[in-house]
């Protein structure tokens, strides 16, 4: 008798002991998945792993997850495959409200709205994530594939992004960024960073998207004035399905077929990417040219420093709808890399200098890659005097590249 | 040795009694609130109330209640939350009517919400209603309930409500992360309520059976009744977004990110949406240029997603998934009105 109570106590003991440790438990597919997977987020603790099991898991309702410090994980990529085909409520297939959470190896496919969405988070991963609309470019697809917003410490490492109507990649009013050798296809924009502050966007892939990666900043929003933005080594070729992000959103305004857009900010360096075969252009400075009664807002880039990059074959075919600006000064083939020539009317009457744009050496098949300041300013100001220049050597110098990202303590 | 035992033993049981107290009641008939929990009658000690401009949600009618410890009382404020003493449990039952034409037939309860506040802060509850309708079960993951009803217009109308999960509760509550009450708020509070004994102003009568303090003698004017005839157009058409959109539309609120703010207090045209661009809406958007083109109701973008169904488009994106026919044309005029 005394034994087994003995035995009993500890068994109790031990039992309390194991309930407030961290769990790892396995889902499976199948019909009770939904409020597995939802109750096992709900639940989770802190330092809690959640694995999600091979096969295809089936969808109706949108997941969320809102408890710190956890993981959640698949076995792969293309063989762990949440499928929200028949999704019935819910703006996005998973949400995402607390701090240093980790996705990890699975796949998120045909949401109604956004893929996975994480807001106002301190520390997030995406590791070998997929998002994917699986019919292909359309404009009924979701906005975004993954969509950090209003975070700080934003990971995303060796992850795909297809087939959204908007951005692929997409981390918005954020701070402290690296997306880092990912992939991103068949979107309208492959890669997007916009009103944020300290990204690196470092060895990723941008192919067949309407705009390979954008670096924008927008007004009337909570963060904004983007900055400090490193894009390098990066791949940015044949991006040239035709934009078909619905109406009246601003990446609608993306001409087909651009390696790489810097919209407003400043400091952005773009060094020892490869972009190749854009039909508009293969690097793309311009000014927020929209109204805005915005007072704090500054729509004309600064201190964006090109140097390094192998540019070949961008700008054959310029968009007439949405880069017209270019094809009325430039017949024929538009030079690789272009800058709109927008400045503050002080500094363009000369009582200022900036350095907007700074050019160091960019190289092309033969030689070295060429470049044009539009001078819209001129343009639109004194169109009678207006010429374009396509003299690089105004624009050499060098500027200190950016100092590297570094996350916060305890992340990542 | 067992002294030992007994000590670890008491130990442990004091441990599990103590997770046990901290774990919330299984049934929504465990605090006690109702005198006929299945016709909703509250026990004496329990408020009534309602909300001037209520959210929408798909028709359902909703039964409130507060219920506060008793000798204690809430601080009034016109623009925010009361300050409610610990312990108060904001208590909200989701229903619709067998037959709208004759609630006297009664109603199919959905879900009982409820809103705790501990020294912690509040926390969120749902409780689920049995199909036989005699009580709610504790429910964290929420249910889809296949609802059907009868309308105003002898229509029968069908509807997959959704009762939303826990975390859900956080997208509409949450304000900078910390979770709150939305509805009462002074100006959302001072109107009239059919009382058991009769009609009354719910602040005055807050007063009078001595549950609300530091109320001014000149109380400024509440939130109009989005569907009162006579009040103004403005009016209307803002208070009705305020409760159905500010939650989520507001600095701090889940959709801050947007820069499209709705509550009552804004006054930034800009925020407020008029000629304001999408950012993030994606196919939201309907083509469309502007949040509110002032002037054009055709051309709003707010008006697009507030008559769409689609989950991908329509908001509010909680706690709907039919239009609400009759606040369409009042936000209409009002964008139409709007120079």
């Amino acid at each position: 008798m005394k034994k087994n109570f003995h035995k009993i106590l500890l068994n109790l003991i031990f039992l309390i002991i194991l309930s407030n440790q961290a769990l790892s438990e396995t889902i499976e597919p199948g019909p009770l998945s939904y409020e597995e997977i939802q109750t096992a987020l709900i639940f989770a603790k802190p330092g809690d792993i959640i694995n999600l099991n091979e096969g295809i898991f089936h969808f109706e309702d949108g997941l969320s997850l809102n408890v710190d410090n956890v993981t959640i994980q698949g076995k792969g990529m293309d063989k762990t495959i949440l499928s929200f085909k028949n999704q019935k409520s819910g703006a996005e297939g998973l949400m995402i409200t607390s701090n240093k959470v980790i996705l990890k190896d699975f796949a998120i496919e045909d949401t109604i709205g956004d893929a996975i969405v994480v807001k106002g988070a301190e520390g997030i991963s995406f590791i070998r994530i997929r998002t994917e609309w699986t019919g292909g470019p359309k404009e009924t697809n979701g906005a975004y594939g993954l969509y950090p917003v209003q975070s700080k410490d934003v990971l995303i490492k060796e992850c795909i992004a297809i087939g959204a109507s908007d951005a692929g990649i997409y981390v918005g009013q954020s701070e402290r960024i690296k997306v880092l050798d990912s992939i991103a296809k068949f979107n309208v924009a492959g890669i997007e960073i916009e009103n944020s502050y300290y990204a690196e966007v470092i060895g990723n892939h941008a192919e067949h998207n309407t705009g390979g990666i954008l670096v924008f900043d927008l007004p009337d929003l909570p963060q904004q004035g983007g900055h400090s933005v490193l894009i390098s080594e990066n791949k940015i070729i044949n991006n040239d399905t035709k934009n078909f992000a619905p109406a009246g959103n601003i990446v609608g305004k993306t001409p087909n077929g651009t390696g790489i857009m810097i919209m407003a900010n400043e400091n952005v360096e773009v060094r020892d990417n490869d972009i190749r075969n854009n039909a508009t252009a293969g690097i793309l400075i311009v000014s927020y040219q929209e109204e805005t009664e915005d007072k704090n807002y500054n729509p004309i880039p600064n201190k964006i420093y090109i140097h390094n990059n192998f540019l070949s074959n961008n700008g054959f075919d310029v968009d007439k709808k949405r880069a017209g600006p270019i094809s009325d000064v430039i017949p024929g083939k538009a030079p690789e890399i272009m800058w709109d020539g927008v400045t503050p009317i002080i500094e363009w009457l000369g009582f200022t200098a900036s350095k907007r744009i700074v050019l160091g050496k960019n190289f092309s098949d033969e030689g070295e890659a060429d470049f044009v300041n539009l001078n819209l300013m001129t343009k639109y100001l004194l169109p009678r005097f207006h010429k374009i220049d396509k003299n690089n050597q105004n624009y050499f110098g060098s500027i200190q590249s950016l100092k590297s990202v570094n996350f916060s303590e305890g992340i990542n | 040795m067992i002294k030992i035992f007994n000590f670890l033993f008491l130990l442990v049981f004091t441990f599990t009694a103590f997770s046990l107290n901290a774990s919330p009641n299984k049934l929504l008939s465990d605090y006690r609130f109702f005198e006929k929990i299945e016709k909703q009658i509250p026990n004496q000690n329990i408020i009534p109330y309602h909300l001037a401009s209520p959210l929408f949600s798909d028709y359902t009618y909703k039964f409130r209640f507060i219920s506060m410890p008793q000798g204690k009382l809430a601080q009034y404020n016109h623009n925010k939350v009361f300050n409610f003493p610990l312990g108060t449990k904001i208590i909200k039952t989701f229903a619709y009517p067998v037959d709208e034409r004759d609630l006297s037939l009664g109603f199919q309860l959905l879900e009982t919400r409820l809103l705790i506040k501990n020294k912690d802060g509040w926390y969120p509850l749902s409780y689920i209603w049995k199909e036989d309708q005699s009580d709610a079960d504790l429910k964290y993951i929420g249910k889809t309930i296949k609802a059907k009803w009868i309308d105003k217009n002898g229509i029968e109308q069908i509807n997959r409500y959704r009762v939303p999960n826990i975390n859900q509760c956080g997208s509409c509550h949450n304000l900078n992360k910390v979770m709150m009450p939305i509805g009462p708020k002074g100006r959302n509070l001072d109107v009239n309520f059919f009382y058991q004994h009769g009609m009354a102003n719910q602040i005055d009568y807050w007063k009078k059976i001595n549950r609300l303090e530091n109320i001014p003698s000149n109380r400024k004017i509440p939130t109009a009744i989005w569907d009162e005839k006579s009040e103004t157009i403005e009016r209307r058409a803002r208070a009705y977004l305020d409760i159905n959109c500010a939650h989520c539309h507001r600095e701090g609120g889940s959709a801050g990110n947007s820069g499209f703010y709705l509550s009552l207090e804004e006054k930034n045209n800009i925020s407020l949406g008029f000629m304001k661009k999408p950012v993030a809406a994606g196919r939201g958007s309907g083509g469309l240029k502007y949040v509110i083109e002032p002037g054009s109701s055709k051309e709003s973008i707010l008006l697009y997603r507030m008559a769409s169904t689609d989950p991908g488009v329509m908001m509010p994106e909680l706690s709907r998934n039919m239009k609400h026919n009759e606040a369409i044309p009042l936000i209409e005029e009002w964008i139409d009105s709007i120079k």
